[in-house]
């Protein structure tokens, strides 16, 4: 009963949903404001079902219902409750619906938050979200149904897949897909200013909390995926660059091109159809990243059991989204014009070079993605693109855009000079280069890779101490607090979020050049040393667990005479699936984590160990946090919010700032 | 007003949609087996439902035939299955089952329960006749020509399509020239 009445929430949701999608935007054109009032409560509405039909599976997981397919494929009695509820999004239907309901979610708070948008323009956003949505819940009802019956109904599941009993996992697709849908929100905005062929200041400084939520939201999802491989899979990476995580880096690449390329047309106006572009692009990219993680062109047959039908459906719904709204760019976007001029040498043209550059990675790691696919397509041979690769084209773009982003901040918007530029960032370069000898010689030894990483890593800190240090001379004396309370939270983002990436870019660097790492053989009693600190294998006991039986080792870490931590690496096996499992056990420090995990048993008492030392990697994701933290932190800006109030132009005294400041 | 320069972005879509729909038409299950074109593994096993019987390959030799593995705990067989179990009744080709590392009561009350297509099916308790025929994932399905060579194999669920487009047209064709 309840699975279906999931199934017809979703039905009626469709029905809302195509509603919404056509009736706001013929009011809109038609000046019909009875029409154009139906987008807010339908899009309501519309989120409200998807919310029954999310819910109903829930329902489902949580007690146990195998009669619904979806449930038996993904669950079992045995699983936790709590494991039972991310099994919603364990799979390919429910991951739809999930990606369906933050959709709805988004479509909620553009609802809500818009009071201050003219009518014509929040209709038509809705309306563009509609669309999006009229093509997920089709998809969902046609080729990917999460209610369908099984009958007879099995007696127990088939169990969630144990790489994704994790709570890493119950966090990480919900962040992801927040992220990534938010783009959702861009791309309608940019539809809409599209249809309306009025894209100003005050378009893009509505658009621009929004993307710049999206955007955060995505960091902490990737943050959150990259740390669960990181101590699920037993390896010690961070970053794998398969096609699944390459699939929710290139939106966002795009997306913090759009984020920058929105506040140069929030404040100058300029790079109006540029912005435009990378709306769709962000969005497009997301949407390809679904298709290209669910329609099975890239995984393997048993990865999920994968239905042509799918692919051709995703395919075609990309090749309809994508196509007419760059069908419409094509022919809408000259009339949005280019917006203010400006030199060779401004903020401006640092922040496009930027975005090219961000471009030209988000490329890169396109062709690395689909390069094999093609040549797979072509019968030209199974090839795999790994590391190197994307190592050796990341590194040369990323280098400079690095450099520029040190300066844009500081640079004047439309002309900049470089002479007075390179007066006032002198101090910074010089702490700069000093980092880059001082801290791989203190790390140990030199290497030319850690070197430039610091370097690029100081300069990133110092130079936002400079622009700090340049924004409070803009106001007025008083105690230094106050004065720093004076400055607009968005600049404190921006500030955060820049930080953010010097942080990343130090832990990456330090963990690849000094990470160790030893494969030991250890009888119980024995004991490994490593970096200074002493390992124990003091016992190995049989453990069990809801729904596994596990192995647990006690290592016993001692440094000199001192006790550190006692660590406990388990080796699980997940019953129902007969899936063995290593749980790692990591010692996080802040400048290291200690991490240990058991590898094959050679007698039940002597195991081979894995121990790595890895200096400074929670770095990579305390880095990725910040700039998390500093987008939303410039999203909730007061002044969207004053502006919203007041409806009017000028929060007093902070604009001259905020124009400064933005970037 | 329509300017060069911003069909740009549309046109490499275009082409990019086009790669990707040659990447959809290319059935990744269906990887040419070496074992095309190559003689069909021996096997000489017993029978589900009969275990003092045996069965062979050779058995069948002088027909066309379909070899289709299956299991009990194979979801994606019940999926086929009604594919399988209405090619079977049409009569066009004989259908034999290799029943794959399943319990035999098990099997036996799958095809009891569901329908039973097989003239005969073979039983692989162990799974080595499906190492011999290179088995990676159940269900997969053989076409075997007279003089029992593979002519045709697919991987995963056969479905209505590939009866039509394929599997049919292939066993006339087999039929009518040797």
């Amino acid at each position: 009963m309840v699975p279906e009445l999931g199934h017809f929430a979703l039905i009626l949701a469709l029905c809302i949903a195509l509603v919404q999608s056509i009736l706001p935007l013929v009011g809109a054109a038609r000046g019909n404001d009875a029409w154009m009032a139906l987008a807010r409560p339908a899009a309501q509405a519309q989120c409200l079902f998807i919310a029954v039909a999310f819910g109903c599976l829930t329902y489902a997981f949580v007690s146990n219902d195998f009669s619904v397919k979806y449930v038996a494929e993904h669950s079992n009695t045995q699983l936790p409750v709590a494991y039972r509820v991310a099994g919603v999004w364990g799979g390919h239907e429910g991951s739809l619906l999930l990606w369906t309901q933050m959709l709805g979610l988004w479509m909620f708070a553009v609802s809500i938050f818009s009071r201050s948008l003219p009518q014509e323009m929040v209709s038509r956003v809705l309306s563009v979200m509609g669309m999006v949505a009229v093509g997920f819940l089709l998809f969902m009802l046609i080729a990917s149904n999460p209610f369908e019956r099984l009958l007879p109904a099995a007696l127990d599941g088939r169990d969630l897949n144990p790489l994704l009993q994790d709570p890493g996992m119950v966090f990480h697709p919900p962040m992801l897909y927040m992220g990534y849908v938010g783009f959702s929100v861009a791309f309608a905005f940019s539809m809409a200013a599209l249809i309306d062929g009025r894209l100003d200041a005050s378009w893009a400084r509505w658009s621009r909390p929004w993307t710049t939520v999206a955007w955060s939201v995505l960091t902490l999802g990737i943050a959150l995926g990259s740390g669960w491989a990181y101590y699920v899979l037993g390896w010690g990476g961070w970053w794998f660059w398969d096609p699944v995580e390459n699939a929710s880096f290139m939106p966002w690449l795009v997306g913090t091109a759009l984020v920058h390329s929105l506040a140069v047309t929030e404040k100058r106006g300029a790079f109006r159809s540029w912005t435009v572009f990378l709306a769709i692009l962000a969005f497009s990219l997301s949407l390809l990243g679904t298709f290209l993680v669910r329609s099975g062109v890239l995984t393997s047959v048993h990865a999920f059991a994968t239905d042509p039908k799918r692919g051709i459906f995703i395919l075609a719904f990309l090749a309809v989204v994508v196509g007419s709204s760059l069908t419409l760019f094509a022919w809408r976007a000259s009339k949005v014009g280019l917006g203010g001029r400006f030199a060779l040498v401004s903020r401006e043209s640092m922040l496009l070079t930027n975005n090219a550059l961000l471009l030209v990675a988000a490329g890169a790691v396109l062709l690395g993605t689909l390069y094999p696919l093609a040549l797979d397509a072509f019968g030209l041979g199974k090839i795999s693109v790994g590391p190197p690769y994307f190592e050796a084209v990341f590194v040369p773009l990323m280098a400079p855009a690095l450099f520029l982003m040190g300066i844009a901040p500081l640079a004047r918007w439309k002309q900049a000079s470089l002479p007075e530029l390179a007066v006032r960032l002198r101090w910074a370069l010089a702490v700069s280069f000093v980092a880059a000898i001082v801290v791989p010689l203190a790390m140990g030894h030199w290497s030319t890779m850690v070197g430039f990483s610091m370097l690029l890593a100081a300069w990133i800190a110092a130079t936002s101490v400079v622009n700090l240090k340049a924004q409070l001379a803009h106001v007025p004396k008083g105690r230094i607090g106050a004065r720093l309370a004076q400055l607009p939270r968005s600049y404190y983002g921006m500030l955060l979020a820049h930080l953010g990436v010097a942080v990343f870019i130090a832990g990456v660097a330090l963990v690849k050049g000094y990470e160790a790492e030893t494969d030991v053989r250890m009888e119980v009693g024995d004991t490994a040393h490593l970096h200074g600190y002493t390992f124990r294998f003091t016992a190995i006991n049989a453990v069990k667990g809801p729904n596994y039986t596990a192995e647990r080792g006690t290592i016993e870490v001692t440094r000199g005479t001192e006790s550190v931590v006692t660590l406990n690496p388990e080796k699980r096996l997940y019953i129902v699936q007969n899936m063995p499992m290593t749980e790692a056990a990591i010692d996080a420090g802040f400048t290291r984590h200690l991490y240990v995990a058991l590898g094959d048993s050679i007698t039940p008492t002597t195991w081979v160990v894995r121990i790595y030392h890895k200096p400074f990697i929670g770095w990579i994701w305390g880095g990725c946090l910040l700039m998390g933290i500093g987008g939303l932190l410039a999203a909730f800006d007061r002044r969207y919010r004053a502006r919203a109030r007041a409806g009017s132009a000028q929060l007093a005294g902070a604009a001259g700032l905020n124009a400064s400041a933005a970037g | 007003m329509l300017r060069a320069r911003f069909l740009i972005p549309l046109a490499v879509f275009a082409a990019f949609i086009g790669i990707l729909a040659v990447g959809l038409t290319l059935d990744p299950r269906e990887v040419p087996s070496p074992l095309i074109n190559k003689p069909a593994p021996a096997f000489n096993l017993p029978q589900l439902a009969q275990p003092d019987k045996t069965i062979s390959q050779q058995d069948m030799l002088g027909r066309v035939w379909l070899l289709n593995v299956w299991a009990s705990w194979c979801v994606s067989c019940r999926e086929e299955h009604s594919t399988i179990l209405e090619l079977a009744r049409s009569g066009v080709v004989p259908v034999l089952g290799l029943n794959y590392k399943d319990e035999r009561a098990d099997g036996l009350a799958w095809l009891a329960r569901l329908g039973n297509p097989y003239q005969i099916s073979a039983y692989d308790r162990d799974g080595r006749i499906g190492i011999d025929y290179g088995v990676y994932g159940v269900p997969e399905t053989y076409v075997i020509d007279k003089a029992g060579v593979i002519r045709y194999k697919r991987i995963g669920a056969v479905t209505p399509e590939v009866v039509r487009d394929k599997i049919l047209p292939l066993v006339k064709a087999l039929n009518g020239n040797a």
